[in-house]
């Protein structure tokens, strides 16, 4: 048997790939191997065994969460609006179609990526200068809120006043920079 | 075209110069991932898109352009030569998956291919920061600059809880991939190799020989690199990375000081031998030279030869690959020929090392 690559030289290197389920034979004379071999070296930020795993790591999680689906969501197959790319294609090629994929798929995605990332699940590092402002003062509101029923509780009423004064000042910031990120 | 002139043309700043800690660690690179918020991804974005994300990055080019590295060339990738893409993989500037599927992309490179940003690979951009030697903080805050420059001039597609959107979930959140290219002859002869690899894999960073398939590493180079991208920052990533990297460096210097004591002679000629074969063989094949080049540049670093550029390891195991081969030869080659090839280049290249002194 001739390889091949060459045609030319006896092939001596032979090789099944398994390739989901799809089997491939591949015959080699030892010079188109190491070629080839060369070629495998270069693939630098090789996605290839990640996404793989990846697939397969997804394909798991349905069966987990089978029974706390309600039934009739289930044979509704999700399917994002913006890019129509649907959940099975996704755990096909391991990789999403647009930004809001991330929205239509995120009950499926939360155990996938805590999976994926040592069991976080909440970004915390950069953030955009454009919505920087806005999350911080979301997450100042936010404490201002439980100081405010903190205070109401403990009946320090002129205080909760004043607290609630800062969270409407905070409120109005918030929208302002928001219209003006819109634009 | 004379070596001289081929190795300046050919050459990125961070293949040729030294870093701190170069005698171990021969780059550090930064990878960010960002998309725009209005487009579709990469994946299954349509001909207009892919048009419309280049024309947008064209467009920033021009009103506001990134000055710190001089000139940025954008290159498309349907309008470069097969060759020509090759050799920009070998040198590690654009990957793969950029140079054979990706139709619709292109590559914006600074004059020092310190930078490079891949447009429409897996994700829209992929901001690249490539430096010689231990440099990872300073490869960060180059990357990050390059970042907010761009932001400045597009949305990126970010969510609050999940970070920066990316195509692929497994760089969800920073979108960074922080990595460093490591040359550990010591731990590899004292078989501590096999020991490291697992320990690091738990600490969830990975190690891959990055020239060589499998868990062989050709020429002793591995590169190490972060798999979490979400829930962690950047500076953490990259200072955990710091950890384990300086961990491994104090190991692969005890390594080799262990194998100076108990062996001294046989890694003499051990260096010795692996030059004689690069000075003087007339055919070699990829992973002998890979080896060779190996030990070589150990015989440097540990001072057993003089008056020898530790640079040439890294030049070599990039120039001797078969695109490169083939573009100082101005044309394809078989794989026989460039055997051929290889052996004329090294010898040239060491020649070049003794006419110096």
């Amino acid at each position: 048997m001739n390889c091949q690559e060459c045609n030319q030289r006896p092939a001596a290197v032979h090789f099944t790939k398994i390739v989901n389920g799809e089997k491939t034979e591949v015959h080699l004379c030892e010079k188109c191997a190491q070629e080839k071999g060369e070629m495998f070296m270069f693939s630098g930020e090789s996605g290839f065994s990640f996404n793989n795993l990846l697939a397969g790591l997804l394909n798991i999680d349905p069966s987990f969460h089978k029974q706390e689906q309600n039934p009739f969501q289930q044979e509704e197959i999700l399917q994002c609006p913006h890019c129509s790319m649907t959940f099975p294609q996704f755990l096909k090629i391991g990789r999403f179609g647009c930004a809001h994929c991330y929205e239509t798929f995120q009950d499926q995605l939360k155990p996938v990526l805590r999976r994926l990332h040592g069991g976080n699940w909440t970004h915390s590092g950069k953030i955009p200068k454009r919505i920087g402002g806005g999350i911080s003062l979301r997450k100042k509101i936010d404490e201002l809120k439980s100081a405010l029923r903190e205070s109401v509780i403990q009946e320090e009423f002129e205080e909760a006043a004043s607290i609630r004064d800062e969270i409407r000042e905070l409120e109005r910031k918030l929208t302002a920079s928001q219209q003006e990120g819109g634009k | 075209m004379s070596l001289e002139r081929f190795l300046n043309k050919a050459v990125s700043s961070w293949m040729s110069q030294e870093g701190p800690d170069s005698d171990i660690v021969l780059s550090s690179r930064i990878r960010l991932a960002r998309n725009f918020d209005n487009y579709s991804f990469p994946t299954v974005f349509s001909h207009e898109e892919a048009k419309q994300v280049i024309h947008d990055i064209e467009g920033v080019l021009k009103k506001s352009p990134f000055q710190k590295f001089g000139q940025m060339e954008l290159l498309k990738i349907d309008e470069m030569q097969p060759l020509q893409k090759r050799v920009l993989v070998e040198k590690h500037l654009i990957s793969p998956h950029l140079s054979d599927d990706a139709p619709h992309g292109a590559v914006l490179l600074s004059e020092n291919e310190e930078v490079s940003i891949m447009i429409n690979e897996e994700d829209h951009i992929r901001i690249q920061c490539l430096f010689p030697g231990l440099q990872l903080k300073e490869a960060l805050s180059t990357a990050n600059e390059i970042d907010d420059w761009l932001e400045n001039a597009v949305h990126f597609a970010f969510d609050e809880k999940l970070g920066y959107l990316t195509s692929c979930p497994t760089n969800v959140g920073t979108g960074l991939r922080a990595s460093l290219m490591m040359h550990l002859p010591g731990l590899v002869m004292t078989q501590q190799i096999n020991r490291i690899i697992p320990a690091i894999n738990q600490l969830g960073f990975v190690v891959r020989g990055i020239y060589g398939e499998g868990s062989e590493a050709l020429g002793n180079i591995f590169q190490i690199s972060n798999q979490i991208t979400l829930g962690k920052s950047e500076e953490d990533i990259c200072r955990d990375l710091m950890g384990v990297v300086s961990q491994i460096i104090s190991q692969e210097r005890s390594a080799r000081e262990a194998l100076r004591k108990s062996s001294n002679i046989q890694l003499e000629d051990r260096v010795f031998r692996s030059l004689g074969v690069l000075t003087h063989s007339r055919i070699i094949e990829s992973k002998e030279a890979a080896r060779c080049l190996s030990d070589v540049r150990l015989g440097i670093d540990m001072g057993y030869i003089h008056n020898m550029s530790k640079t040439i390891l890294n030049e070599l195991m990039i120039l001797t690959q078969p695109g490169f081969l083939q573009q100082y030869a101005g044309g394809p080659l078989r794989p026989y020929e460039r055997d051929i090839r290889r052996a004329a280049l090294i010898r040239e290249r060491i020649q070049m090392e003794t006419e110096k002194r």
